[in-house]
């Protein structure tokens, strides 16, 4: 083929701009099969708020129930586990909540709306998987200041009777509290922020 | 009439002339095996690559029929892996024939990794083969994840919720990230449908592909040998290898007596000890999934333990995933990292066998200790044992080019 007389500029410039075009397409044509990976219609339907009762749960009692696939629990604590909570403060990582995730109105020592309910995510901020209540107060073989509260079996993250987490465990930072409101005493919405559903 | 026998066989020279014009398939039988010539002095090691192959190719057989029984659904998929076990035909064998394989392929992949360790297989100009080896091991790694959360028992479940919650580590883009792996707020019926998709058809396209790429690498330069010497180096009057045997017949009937004896052995677990004691098949996955309850202990499969123990030791979760990240990525230098003067252990010297006999030594404590329950005791000793993991490359970088090696012989040994 003779070569002489070819335009070489236009010819690269030919090439950059096809393969740049090429590339936008191919670009835009990848998103639907992206997106097709999100939750679809169904999922986030699924995903509706929850309506727990709560006239049943005596003091002491973790009631497990599911929201969005997530294991939420609704522990009722008694006045004596609320008032050890500030006892261990110092041994634990985040006390005041401040890296941990929560609605505004959980920012504080209880980590509740009222402080009789904590209602908590119960999925470790480790690796996701459900610590165990461990109710007893007292040293534990697996940690001396104890009052009660979560353990994980996967990796040994301690949480106190807050879903507060302790020093030096791999979990980083505090349960997560979901969005919940009380329509009444004895009902508890989860998914619904007293403002509003999320 | 005559001569019917000789006039049937030009006939079938001829049809065979005419593909052959068509499709050169003497000529790549004589590039590849015949007339492509490798070291005379490979030993037990060299066995490794071609069962790597061996065992893929069981995967593909024992996995498509697995498909033809198995129902990707939240619902049914526990039942009808039990409905292979029970009551497909000879379901039982091709399930243990494809769980079984699955650990087979991590030992095999394992002792040829080792191998390229003891060799220098990975120095120049074979770099590229290692590279590929690496990407084919990701890969594997992907696919033997997904395929074990197919049968949607508790382990299939938790251990797809630990990993993919690895992702959730990554700042900002962590938790979007997480959902649209999983397609769901959990791990869910939407995330076993798609992991069954990549475990039947995009991973095993990827791995082929790339097993493809790793041996056309490495015929382009040929292989590598225990004394890490080039035989094409030293060549006869017809350009032929003085230290080279055709590949075929002389290695093809080794590996086939290599082959014999693994699928020996192969047979032996599948049928006298398919679940290895909890090795191969954890007990915790004969129990259908349950979102609701976490079971005590979770750990990964073997294979995966190593990485899993580097993750716990690290208190901080961030961290955690970096270093384990960190402790495959860094395969992929291992090619410059070695700067020795000589390829093999037998000619580098008594520090790089202490080196690579610490690293072997970490990397199947760490196995253990990955499985283990996670004592403070057993902490402490993960994070020395993650330590002498990563001591080995940087050491091996620092230590390789000063070193005083041995003579190279003129000639291979053996």
């Amino acid at each position: 083929m003779p070569t002489d007389g070819v335009n070489k500029k236009r010819r690269r410039f030919l090439v950059a701009t096809t393969s740049v075009v090429g590339a936008v397409g191919a670009g835009f044509a990848a998103v639907p099969f992206i997106k097709s990976w999100k939750p679809s219609a169904k999922a986030r339907a699924v995903g509706a708020p929850v309506q727990v009762m709560l006239d049943g749960l005596d003091p002491g009692q973790l009631l497990k129930v599911q929201w969005r696939g997530q294991t939420i629990g609704v522990l009722r604590r008694s006045k004596e586990t609320v008032g050890l909570l500030p006892e261990l403060d110092q041994y634990l990582r985040d006390p005041q909540s401040a890296e941990s995730e929560q609605p505004v109105f959980a920012q504080n020592e209880g980590r509740a709306l009222k402080e009789e309910f904590l209602v908590v995510n119960m999925h470790c901020t480790h690796l996701g998987c459900v610590p165990q209540l461990l109710p007893q107060v007292g040293p534990q073989p697996f940690e001396e200041n104890w009052n009660g509260g979560f353990f994980c079996p996967c990796h040994k993250s301690k949480f106190d009777m807050a879903g507060r987490v302790y020093k030096g465990v791999p979990a980083p930072t505090n349960l997560r509290i979901p969005p919940y409101s009380f329509i009444d005493d004895t009902t508890l919405v989860i998914g619904v922020n007293p403002e509003g559903a999320v | 009439m005559a001569k019917p026998a000789s006039s049937l066989a030009k006939r079938a020279d001829t049809l065979w002339n005419w593909v052959d014009t068509r499709l050169p398939v003497s000529a790549f039988w004589k590039a590849t095996m015949t007339g492509y010539y490798a070291p005379k002095n490979f030993n037990f090691w060299y066995y490794m690559g071609v069962l790597s192959l061996v065992v893929l190719v069981l995967q593909i057989l024992s996995g498509i029929f697995l498909t033809m029984h198995y129902k990707p659904s939240a619902a049914e998929a526990f039942a009808s892996v039990e409905y292979i076990m029970r009551d497909v035909e000879w379901g039982w064998l091709i399930r243990y024939m494809h769980s079984t394989g699955a650990s087979f392929f991590f030992i095999v992949v394992y002792l040829h990794m080792f191998r390229s360790l003891l060799y220098g297989s990975h120095r120049a100009p074979r770099e590229l083969v290692w590279v590929f080896g690496v990407l084919i091991y990701l890969a594997l790694m992907a696919e033997a994840f997904m395929g074990y959360v197919l049968p949607w028992g508790q382990m299939s479940y938790w251990g797809a919720q630990v990993i993919i919650n690895l992702f959730g580590a990554i700042p900002t883009i962590g938790e979007p990230l997480t959902e649209w792996i999983r397609g769901d707020y959990f791990i869910s019926d939407a995330t076993l449908n798609r992991f069954f998709a990549l475990h039947v058809i995009a991973l095993p396209l990827a791995i082929f592909g790339l097993v493809l790429l790793h041996l056309v690498a490495l015929r382009e330069n040929g292989s590598n040998n225990p004394d890490g010497l080039e035989i094409k180096a030293n060549k006869d009057e017809n350009g032929i290898p003085v230290d080279g045997v055709p590949f075929h017949p002389y290695y093809t009937i080794k590996d086939l007596f290599g082959i014999s004896m693994f699928l020996l052995l192969f047979a032996f677990v599948i049928f006298f000890w398919p679940e290895a004691g909890g090795l191969f098949l954890e007990h915790d996955n004969f129990v259908p999934a349950d979102p609701l309850v976490t079971p005590e202990h979770i750990k990964p499969v073997w294979y995966f333990t190593p990485y899993y123990a580097i993750l716990k030791a690290v208190p901080d979760k961030l961290m955690g995933v970096i270093l384990m990240g960190l402790s495959v990525a860094i395969l992929f230098f291992v090619p410059w990292l070695d700067r020795s003067p000589v390829k093999s252990i037998r000619y580098k010297g008594l520090w790089y066998k202490i080196l690579l006999g610490l690293f072997v030594v970490a990397f199947i404590r760490l196995g253990m200790l990955g499985m283990a329950e996670g004592t403070p005791a057993q902490t402490v000793e993960m994070r020395v044992w993650t330590f002498v993991y990563f001591a080995f490359f940087i050491l091996l970088f620092f230590l390789s080019p000063g070193a005083k090696t041995k003579p190279l012989p003129e000639r291979l040994t053996h």
